[in-house]
């Protein structure tokens, strides 16, 4: 689903004049960076466990057509229903289908990216149907009517005195407070009833299990354990890439998880579903359902080098050490998953031509990879999807709306450069206009490329003579 | 949605297998085992961490503990599983003044309100994680799964025999693939989040308090 055209310009531009913004992203970016590098504080170790995530997530996606069978048998004969979905409008009609079979109007939501991805809420919310989000801070943005601004801690860019402001505006009869403790209170109370009354529980997936028909869900709350406990009827919503082979795989996947996110050796809670309720159980629901979607991902996962793109664990530890996503915060971004992973994700989800902008928000510095747990080549995929944005050529592995940024003008300087590097004597007097001409560029007519690079920066200054003169005039032989 | 799932495993189907890594894949490290006491000293360092408050005592003298904790509180009642070994153990030894013991006998579409209104629930565990700091439950008929997430004080008691090193050994040791239960948990901790400021707070939609009874010997 695409969110018309982003305006990134004025995007970063308006996060980055955002002093309160800024402010708030800074300490907990700092933190979260912190507290993970205190939990994997022996590198050697981390190295060889980030291995290993590696290896289970290659070995889990190279059988994917396989395990993916599996996992809809194996959850078939525990009593889990499975349906497929090969777009957000598909997923969002099973959704649809079995909350009206069950004629509920109160659905529940644990923390997913993918119902966001979706826009689950907003599609249940206009058939009439109230979609609530439990999770603290998925519940503090929807209070506010935004989107995530970050995967793991999705209100980040909100501080404890507008969190305040909003409660007390928008929750009925709530006296204002800054009291971190007295704000959760407010929210348990609230959410306490609509986790009594809820009719279905919709919720995501962190890993499923092949082997056993297994569905692990992270958290710390317990929110997600009242969406996947209490209601009759639970929905669980998967990107198709999350599926692992065995369930020994899950503990080393759990902890780089755990510790990239937030830091913690373990969540409170790790909650592994593999059945509706059986007879003779007293609680627990008695429907349970799996959506698997693909949204694009066996596309992605054609092609060898951007397949790694699938490999993701979604702990968000890239965001948190992106010198672009801790200056900008998500919402700049446009799209459900900002940051890294985003940049590389979105683009190939939703098509170059849409969102290929995203794949310059980067300096390249390599952050990113140098802590992501499962060692995608994050600045390998940005390159390649910046190469793929000039790139004309129709091809089964090309992304999806390549070649958008092919325009004459480009392709002419190209032309001319190619022309002076070969041809000694154009690019002799091109240096020699450029020598002369060079400082005045900026207010030259022409495109306006030069006058907006150097709004921000000093231009640099142009040599009167070029290495070529120069050296002729020492007496350097010049080929 | 029959065609999705043909048409995505067609998409699957028709590329060639492309990445030979996973030949190499590398194995963990031997894991050391602790010695029970060991196993139990971080259990309890880790999951106080987490603000549970862990309490090692034994079989005899652990109802006697149980008590004194719950007179220290005023409680609305204790939930608890008459057909387990320890709900027997409260039920025989139980005393006037103590909160009265409910049962979970009922499915919960009867006892949904009783099970969101009661303030403590007792429940047994399958074990624990030494090297995390977790209990495993694997809740069932007679333990239900709202027993340690309704009520705001969730009081667990666990056999220190079955205290493992890690999860991958638990699972290795006690054959989970082999059969895993409708639900499967780990707990390491009253509910928490640190979703405002990163300031982190206990007692959000799970249990406020959680309280580990370790039986050892």
């Amino acid at each position: 689903m695409t969110e018309t055209t982003v305006d990134f310009p004025r995007n970063f531009q308006k996060a980055l004049g955002d002093g309160q913004l800024r402010r708030n992203l800074r300490a907990a970016m700092d933190t979260l960076g912190l507290r993970r590098r205190t939990l994997f504080s022996d590198p050697e170790a981390f190295e060889q466990l980030r291995v290993r995530g590696d290896a289970i997530r290659r070995r889990a996606l190279n059988k994917l057509p396989e395990l993916l069978e599996r996992l809809e048998r194996k959850c078939t004969e525990n009593g889990i229903r499975v349906h497929w979905a090969e777009t957000p409008a598909e997923a969002n009609q099973i959704c649809l289908d079995i909350i009206r079979r069950h004629d509920a109007t109160r659905v529940i939501k644990g923390k997913s990216m993918v119902s966001e991805e979706m826009h689950l809420n907003h599609f249940l919310e206009e058939r009439g149907i109230e979609a609530l989000e439990t999770d603290l801070g998925e519940y503090i943005i929807q209070l506010d009517h935004e989107t995530p601004s970050h995967i793991i801690v999705p209100a980040i860019h909100k501080n404890r005195d507008q969190i305040a402001r909003l409660f007390h505006e928008k929750i009925p009869d709530t006296p204002y407070t800054e009291v971190v403790e007295e704000l959760n209170a407010i929210a348990r109370k609230v959410l306490r009833e609509k986790f009594f009354a809820g009719e279905v529980g919709v919720s995501g997936v962190n890993f499923a299990v092949a082997e056993t028909g297994t569905l692990c869900l992270v958290e710390n709350e317990g929110n997600g354990r009242m969406c996947t406990t209490a209601p009759p009827v639970h929905i669980a919503v998967m990107g198709l890439e999350k599926v692992v082979e065995r369930l020994e795989d899950v503990p080393p996947l759990l902890r780089l998880l755990t510790g990239s996110a937030t830091g913690q050796l373990i969540t409170t809670y790790f909650n592994m579903i593999s059945s509706p309720r059986k007879p003779g159980e007293k609680d627990g629901p008695k429907e349970v359902h799996l959506v698997l979607l693909d949204n694009g991902r066996t596309k992605i996962w054609a092609d060898p080098e951007l397949r790694q793109t699938l490999k993701c664990i979604r702990c968000g530890t890239c965001l948190n050490h992106c010198p672009v996503y801790t200056r900008l915060g998500g919402h700049a971004y446009g799209y459900v998953y900002p940051g890294p992973i985003g940049s590389i994700l979105t683009p190939q989800l939703e098509g170059l031509d849409q969102a290929g902008t995203m794949a310059t928000a980067s300096t390249f510095c390599g952050a990113c990879e140098e802590v992501c747990p499962v060692k995608i080549p994050i600045v390998d995929i940005l390159r390649r999807l910046r190469a793929e944005s000039y790139n004309k050529v129709d091809s089964p592995n090309a992304v999806r709306g390549h070649g958008y940024k092919v325009n004459a003008a480009e392709s002419l300087t190209w032309k001319g450069w190619a022309l002076s590097n070969a041809t000694p004597w154009v690019n002799a007097l091109n240096a020699k206009l450029l020598g002369l001409l060079g400082p005045q560029l900026p207010k030259l007519p022409g495109p306006d490329i030069v006058k907006k690079w150097t709004q921000s920066r000093a231009l640099p200054p142009f040599a009167a003579k070029s290495l070529h003169a120069l050296a002729k005039e020492k007496g350097i032989a010049d080929e | 949605m029959s065609d999705a799932r043909a048409n995505i495993l067609a998409r699957l189907r028709a590329v060639a297998p492309q990445d030979t890594v996973a030949a190499t894949e590398p194995v963990a490290s031997p894991e050391t085992e602790l010695a029970r006491g060991d196993k139990i000293a971080r259990l309890k360092r880790l999951m106080e961490n987490m603000h549970a408050e862990v309490v090692v005592t034994d079989g005899q003298q652990w109802t006697a503990v149980l008590k004194d904790l719950l007179r220290q509180r005023s409680l609305n009642g204790l939930l608890y599983a008459p057909a387990t070994p320890i709900g027997n153990k409260l039920a025989e030894s139980w005393e006037s003044d103590l909160p009265p013991l409910v049962g979970y006998t009922e499915a919960v579409e009867q006892s949904k309100e009783r099970l969101f209104a009661i303030d403590a629930a007792i429940t047994s565990t399958k074990g624990a994680i030494a090297d995390v700091g977790a209990l495993i439950m694997w809740p069932d008929a007679n333990e239900p799964r709202l027993m340690s997430l309704a009520p705001a004080l969730h009081i667990a008691v666990l056999d220190a025999t079955k205290i493992r090193d890690s999860l991958a050994v638990a699972m290795r040791q006690e054959r989970w693939a082999e059969g895993m239960p409708t639900n499967a948990l780990l707990i390491s901790g009253p509910s928490k989040t640190a979703d405002i400021e990163l300031v982190l707070t206990f007692g959000v939609h799970g249990p406020k308090e959680l309280i580990v009874l370790i039986l050892d010997g």
